[in-house]
């Protein structure tokens, strides 16, 4: 019998664990999160926990309107998702969803401002549609362009480009502010509402909801039944290998970033365009940071990325929902959302790795 | 084949930011003035200004007109900040004075979001929504398109009285005299530094921290300095701008900026604890907004002017509640509550303040004072004998409204947004580009 101690707790990895297992992890992990946000709810300001839900979900799904808002706001994060999506397959970590989804309503604003008495609104909205989509596409290929050509670090070269972009639009928010030296530009057109996006059915939200639907289909498909998204995963396996079987990786590389970026300055239009018709430094909010998170939890799935885009907005319009009935700070609410996002995140770490426990040498020699 | 996409994507690009970039030469074709220009000649014509200044006396309120009424409240910040906290304090006491519902929603941005939550407040039962923040205007004026039957209140906006909508009002306050009240202290601050030997007259240089470049905070300075200069003659004063409301390094950095630059005395015109807690560690004394902070600053807070909005919060609700309309734009004053000072901190004050600062309030009150008296300054070397002010801001920037009346000019009497935009003699911009 060995005679030194095996330690308390050793981790070791699974080798997979059958689905239904995983997701009955996930499911735990959201009930021991609710929980534990009851806990410290009712600790920190002794309200009733259930009302507390029921205020969440009544936040998310309380009235039609808070239906539409839950939807534009899962469609623009599952948009930047999806833009992120190929680039991550490859292994490119693209962290400048951010600048490219302002680089993109930029360019949008820039066509609604400038070309808005010149052009008949049909035709703005298509100028719109190339410049924000171009303009999306060159932000992410300038980091793609180094990648390939000189293997810089695009993580930080991505990340950089989201504060040039910020500054841009800092700058041209000065040129066009309304009124001089307020520091806003206010609603673009909003007598005449031309290069506004149109609504379908008379709803707001509608066309960037049915938009984000079918770039979903769209990458869905491209991703795993089309040569460039299989091209893309093996690069994202190996270089070489890529090399290997006469993959232009270059091209490669510089092919899906223009994707990327392009479907970002989509996420752009759609927010300037669509919904906002303003823009500001911070129209994107941070969703091209949370964007990342729903695809990493998704494991880059199109179809689970809907799902965990729901989830993240729904716990941010829920917990906003807490906040104004309960009369707490907003902050409130955001703690709880990280109370919950810490217990999902942190559930992978049990469906990838095993805890083993030591255990008495009687049970051990049984066990052999 | 692709790159050639690729170039012409890029090209396009370029095309919209050298478009983007076209105004700047061709003012004419200005901004998001879409409207044509064959309507531009009549549209003023057609404007009519409606400010009141009205108090309601909410205690006649019966208990069946309040029992309709919930107010829906809209901040762009948190209680973090002064000048949110200033609003919430007063809106929930009138509210809970009254006795109706309040609804409060919190760090809502100045976008889409705004009309969000202006709708679903909408949605929660409320009929009046009030928010706070300048740049909530737009949005404030498309949820009042959208539901008419809910009256929507905004303080600082512009448009109220060019939108022609019933359910959309503007408020203000004619701050510019509490600021004016606030120079007066200061300018006593700095007359004491000379007599003491601190600093010589013309060392009396004042530094302030302005949030943006426009009228509201051109007329607040402007009007704080005329106050310095009406007691300290040698005042001189360097303005300093963070392009955000809310930055507290920035405004920190500002202070900082000043003081090193030779400043004596801070004042400012933006939402965070930044300036203060510079002065307070750098020992230089300030004049506040928003809010007193003897408590925080003991040694240096000298006096600091706010807007009361409760008797505006008590005229909305009371005006909704008897089913009476609101007029366009409503100007709170000195004699109506909404301009009010806090107590004089004496450590840090120059002898005789508050009594200074009760005798000239009374003259302000009694008209024998006027903070924009043309006489008291001048622009370029000149006197200013006619201006015409951009009351109806349609995105054009030119002035349409004669506003110096009797050698005054008339801030905040036709509409309550602040509108006063020159540029005196005596005043150095620092950072107009929010360096």
């Amino acid at each position: 019998m060995n005679k030194s101690r095996a330690p308390l707790i050793h981790i070791t990895k699974r080798k997979t664990m059958p689905w239904y297992c995983a997701w009955g992890v996930r499911g735990a992990a959201i009930v021991a999160a609710l929980i534990a946000c009851a806990v410290v709810t009712m600790f920190m300001t002794g309200e009733n926990p259930i009302a507390i839900y029921a205020a969440m979900l009544k936040g998310a799904f309380g009235t039609t309107r808070k239906l539409w808002i839950l939807g534009q706001n899962i469609a623009i994060l599952l948009c930047i998702a999806l833009a992120l999506v190929p680039a991550f397959k490859m292994r490119f970590w693209n962290l400048g969803g951010e600048g490219q989804v302002l680089i993109g309503g930029l360019a949008a604003a820039a066509c609604m401002i400038c070309l808005g008495n010149r052009l008949p609104s049909g035709l703005l909205i298509a100028v719109m549609t190339l410049a924000s989509i171009a303009a999306g596409a060159v932000w992410a290929l300038i980091p793609a362009v180094f990648k390939a050509k000189w293997g810089t670090n695009e993580t930080l070269f991505t990340l950089m480009m989201n504060y040039v972009a910020t500054q841009l639009v800092a700058y041209f928010v000065i040129i066009w502010e309304s009124p001089k030296g307020s520091g806003k530009i206010g609603i673009i057109n909003q007598t005449t509402g031309i290069g506004w996006l149109p609504q379908i059915g008379g709803q707001k939200y509608l066309l960037n909801i049915l938009v984000v639907a079918m770039i979903t289909v769209i990458m869905y498909f491209y991703m795993n039944y089309s040569k460039h998204g299989y091209e893309i995963s093996v690069v994202g396996e190996s270089e070489r290998t890529a090399r290997y079987v006469g993959i232009k990786v270059e091209r490669v590389i510089l092919r899906t970033l223009l994707l990327s970026g392009a479907i970002c300055g989509v996420a752009g239009l759609l927010l300037v365009g669509g919904t906002d018709h303003t823009i500001t430094t911070t129209v994107a909010g941070g969703r091209g940071f949370t964007a990342v998170m729903v695809a990493w939890l998704a494991k880059f799935n199109p179809v689970g990325m809907v799902f965990t885009s729901f989830l993240i907005v729904f716990l941010g319009r829920g917990a906003s929902e807490i906040t104004t009935i309960f009369g707490l700070n907003h902050s409130y609410g955001d703690i709880l959302t990280g109370i919950i996002l810490f217990f999902i995140i942190g559930c992978e770490f049990f469906i990838n790795y095993r805890l083993n426990f030591r255990k008495s040498a009687g049970k051990e020699a049984a066990n052999v | 084949m692709k790159k050639l996409i690729a170039i012409v994507l890029a090209l396009t690009l370029c095309l919209c930011l050298f478009a983007a970039c076209a105004p700047k030469e061709k003012p004419a074709d200005g901004a998001d003035n879409a409207e044509g220009t064959e309507n531009t000649e009549n549209r003023d014509a057609n404007v009519k200004f409606d400010n009141s200044s009205e108090m309601v006396d909410v205690s006649s309120l019966t208990s069946e007109q309040t029992a309709k009424i919930k107010v829906g409240l809209i901040y762009l910040h948190d209680e973090n900040s002064t000048y949110d906290l200033n609003f919430m304090n007063a809106s929930k006491e009138a509210c809970e004075k009254i006795g109706v519902e309040y609804l409060i929603k919190t760090n809502i941005p100045e976008g889409q979001e705004c009309y969000e939550a202006a709708a679903e407040l909408v949605d929660a039962g409320c009929n009046i929504i009030f928010a706070d923040s300048f740049g909530h205007e737009p949005y404030m004026i498309e949820a009042a398109k959208e539901f008419p039957e809910v009256e929507f209140c905004h303080a600082t906006g512009t448009r109220a009285h060019m939108e022609g909508l019933s359910n959309y009002h503007n408020a203000f306050a004619t701050i510019y005299e509490g600021r004016y009240l606030g120079g007066v202290a200061a300018g006593m601050k700095l007359n004491e530094m000379i007599e003491n030997g601190y600093i010589t007259a013309d060392e009396a240089k004042i530094g302030y921290v302005g949030a943006f470049t426009y009228a509201e905070v051109i007329s607040g300075y402007t009007s704080f300095f005329l106050g310095a200069r009406s007691v300290c003659p040698s005042a001189t004063m360097e303005v300093t701008f963070t392009g955000s409301w809310y930055d507290e390094t920035a405004e920190k950095e500002g202070a900082n900026k000043l003081i090193s630059n030779g400043c004596v005395l801070i004042s400012l015109h933006a939402d965070s604890m930044g300036a203060p807690t510079a002065c307070q560690t750098a020992g230089v004394p300030f004049v506040f907004y928003n809010g007193a902070c003897a408590d925080a600053c003991p040694d240096t807070f000298i006096v600091s002017s706010r807007i009361n909005w409760e008797p505006y919060t008590e005229y909305m609700i009371g005006k909704v509640a008897k089913g009476e309309a609101l007029s366009a734009d409503w100007t709170g004053t000195l004699s109506n509550g909404a301009v009010v000072m806090s107590e004089v901190n004496e450590k840090a004050a120059a002898p005789g303040t508050a009594e200074k600062l009760e005798e000239v309030k009374a003259d302000l009150i009694a008209g024998k004072i006027k903070v924009f008296d043309t006489s008291t300054f001048t622009v370029e070397g000149k006197e200013i004998t006619t201006y015409l002010a951009d009351l109806n801001d349609w995105g054009d920037f030119t002035g349409e409204t004669e506003v110096i009346e009797n050698g005054v000019f008339n801030e905040s009497a036709l509409r309550s947004a602040p509108a006063f935009d020159l540029n005196i003699d005596g005043i150095t911009l620092l950072d107009t580009n929010f360096g």
